[in-house]
């Protein structure tokens, strides 16, 4: 690259059709509903989702972001609303008849298939001459690095090996859209990352659109383009994962996403252009950034991730907000610390420090004061 | 771990004496040379050959063979259509009642059920021959069959038949191509419980065999309440080969199936 790389690339260069009102969606979600006897998995749902993202569900269980998936799969199909696939209804399409391939949670290799047998079966329900599956097969092999498996049985080889046999199988057929359900789910933690970078190598190379419910927040954040942040059937929110995590649009939301401190308080304008957020008598208030929208004196919550806030032993005179308190507790997880700080109202804040030095020459410990501080633009204001 | 007490021995030696010592009995004296079943004259293959040159006993087995492979075979292919509705047809109108009428042949005594089939082929005009033998034995051991492949298909993975069904296959494909090989053991060890159950029912059949059919079990009952001939011994020996040859592959077909099972199910937790 001759490129200066302090220079930011013009905005083109980014993958962001969802801004695009000309784009076209891949799959729509037109107010769809799906209803169990009385229960409820989907609730009203309109979504977009464009060609070549790598979209995720995210949620916790019985949320309903499987039912979704198993809907676009052709194996669920909605009480009300309609989806559709390349502008096309999927309304009464059964699931062999859809652009579509989903890489199951229990990855479902036909235990009596060869690994190579495995690849190939969908490209034999195409009627494809036996060269051209051959070809097909052989590629999906390289690209899943598992040609020296081709002829094992899937008991034969490991875990993570039997992951790339599910991928390379519903990648075979090159469909149009790719549902991954909990793909990495079994794996244990160091493969599931490092897997989780193949897949988006995987997904860059064949430029297939992956959809992927998951419940850990983390692998979401790693792999997709766009969030869906679901809970009981609605999606909260829609964005991406930087959007997700520093501006979430509800408690619900910063919360479920990675950890947060939810600060109530009254919303006030003392001046034009100047904020606060009032949550203790005793305690100065919390100063804003100019937040249009909210009304004065309205109740609000003020999230504010831990890492944003910084520790120190002494009043720092660069950041707006500053309050002071006590260390009660220190969760030690390597790369980071956090600080559990009580201030004095009760309060409890948490703080999260890199640990840029060695344990034993750490700053603080149990039951210092210190003093936090933090700018004006650190945290969000969610209203009620 | 093996404890070799009296008790174990004695145990063990009267079990087997019980079980066996009959058809010890039995298998031996077909190879006495005496025409007198009781009294031993020394070894000799002659009854075998007789036996040979039986027409009447040739017929009869031959009509069992025919008669226990087309019922067996019926009974695997209904037996495992009862099975698959059952595990996968999910709630429909008479579920219950269905899998309930099912299993009926299985408690029910043989004597009612052949005489209800009696009654069924005689109102309905049906000849009694072959065919209502046929009828008869597909009605009873289609029931074992359901039993045994509900049994495998409850332990069956339902993504595996999703994922044949996602990858192109309509139903009838993703039952044949990915849901009959994985339970296939299940359907062989049916079909071989069907063969040896119709190979030697006397009740059922002895209702519905008509005059022109009469299979070997009601040739051996009958032809024994004018006396026990050492004819009768050897075919009863070359029958109870037969049954343990089933029965013994049958409990090895099922005892692989079982740790296949385990095997998937350990893949699929890892």
């Amino acid at each position: 690259m001759a490129e200066n790389p302090r220079k930011p690339k013009p905005p083109t260069d980014v993958f962001t059709p969802w801004e695009d009102p000309a784009a076209k969606p891949l799959i729509e979600f037109r107010n769809v509903t799906k209803r169990f006897g009385e229960f409820v998995a989907i609730d009203d749902l309109t979504i977009d989702i464009y060609e070549r993202e790598f979209f995720a569900l995210l949620g916790p269980s019985g949320c309903g972001k499987t039912t979704m998936m198993r809907m676009l799969a052709g194996f669920e199909s909605p009480s009300a609303g309609e989806i559709l696939l390349g502008g096309k209804s999927m309304v009464g399409i059964p699931p062999n008849e859809r652009p579509v391939n989903m890489m199951f949670q229990s990855y479902a290799l036909f235990p009596h298939l060869s690994v190579w047998d495995n690849i190939a079966f969908g490209l034999r329900r195409d009627k494809k001459s036996k060269s051209a599956i051959a070809a097909r097969v052989d590629e999906m092999l390289r690209l899943t690095r598992l040609e020296q498996f081709a002829r094992r049985k899937p008991h034969q080889i490991s875990g993570g090996q039997r992951q790339r046999v599910a991928l390379a199988r519903s990648l075979a057929k090159a469909p149009k859209l790719l549902l991954l359900d909990e793909p990495l789910g079994a794996l244990d933690r160091k493969l599931r990352e490092e897997t989780q970078f193949e897949l988006m190598d995987i997904q860059e190379k064949t430029g297939t659109t992956f959809v992927i419910v998951t419940h850990d927040q983390e692998e979401a954040m790693t792999v997709a383009s766009r969030i869906a942040v679901m809970e009981h059937g609605k999606v909260m929110q829609v964005d991406t994962p930087a959007k997700v995590y520093e501006m979430p649009n509800s408690v619900y939301v910063a919360d479920f996403i990675g950890d947060v401190n939810l600060i109530e308080g009254v919303f006030s304008r003392p001046a034009p252009e100047t904020c606060q957020i009032t949550y203790d008598e005793s305690e100065p208030p919390i100063h804003l950034d100019a937040t249009p929208g909210i009304a004065e004196g309205a109740r609000v919550t003020y999230a504010i991730r831990p890492e944003k806030i910084r520790v120190s032993a002494d009043r720092p005179d660069d950041l707006a907000n500053a309050a002071f308190g006590k260390i009660i507790d220190i969760g030690y997880l390597g790369d980071i610390s956090t600080y559990h700080v009580e201030l004095a109202n009760g309060q409890m804040v948490k703080a999260a420090m890199t640990n840029s030095t060695r344990v034993s020459r750490r700053e603080f410990t149990w039951d210092d004061e210190v003093w936090l501080s933090w700018r004006e633009t650190a945290g969000v204001v969610l209203d009620h | 771990m093996r404890r070799v007490s009296w008790f174990n021995v004695t145990s063990l030696t009267f079990g087997l004496a019980f079980l066996y010592l009959p058809m010890v009995v039995l298998v031996v004296y077909s190879f006495n040379a005496n025409k007198l079943v009781t009294v031993w004259a020394g070894f000799s293959t002659k009854w075998y050959g007789e036996l040979f040159r039986n027409e009447a006993f040739l017929d009869a087995a031959w009509v069992t063979l025919r008669v226990a492979v087309v019922s067996s075979t019926l009974a695997t292919v209904l037996g495992t259509a009862a099975a698959y509705v059952l595990v996968r047809g999910g709630r429909f109108f008479g579920r219950t009642l269905f899998s309930g009428m099912l299993y009926a042949p299985l408690v029910m005594p043989d004597v009612i059920l052949g005489l209800s089939l009696l009654l069924l082929f005689i109102a309905i005009g049906l000849d009694r021959g072959m065919i209502t033998i046929i009828l008869a034995h597909t009605t009873f051991s289609m029931a074992y069959v359901a039993v045994v492949v509900t049994s495998r298909l409850v332990a069956f993975d339902h993504a595996l038949e999703e994922a044949a069904r996602d990858l192109g296959c309509n139903r009838w494909d993703a039952f044949r191509l990915v849901t009959l090989p994985i339970i296939a053991p299940a359907v062989v060890s049916g079909w071989l419980l069907s063969f040896t159950l119709s190979l030697d029912d006397l009740v059922i059949a002895s209702f519905t065999s008509g005059p022109s059919s009469t299979t070997l079990p009601i040739k051996i009952f009958s032809a024994v309440r004018l006396g026990v001939s050492p004819e009768i011994n050897a075919l009863s020996a070359i029958l109870i080969g037969i049954v343990t040859v089933g029965v013994i592959t049958t409990s090895l077909m099922s005892k692989r199936a079982i740790a296949k099972r385990i095997r998937d199910e350990n893949r699929a937790e890892t």
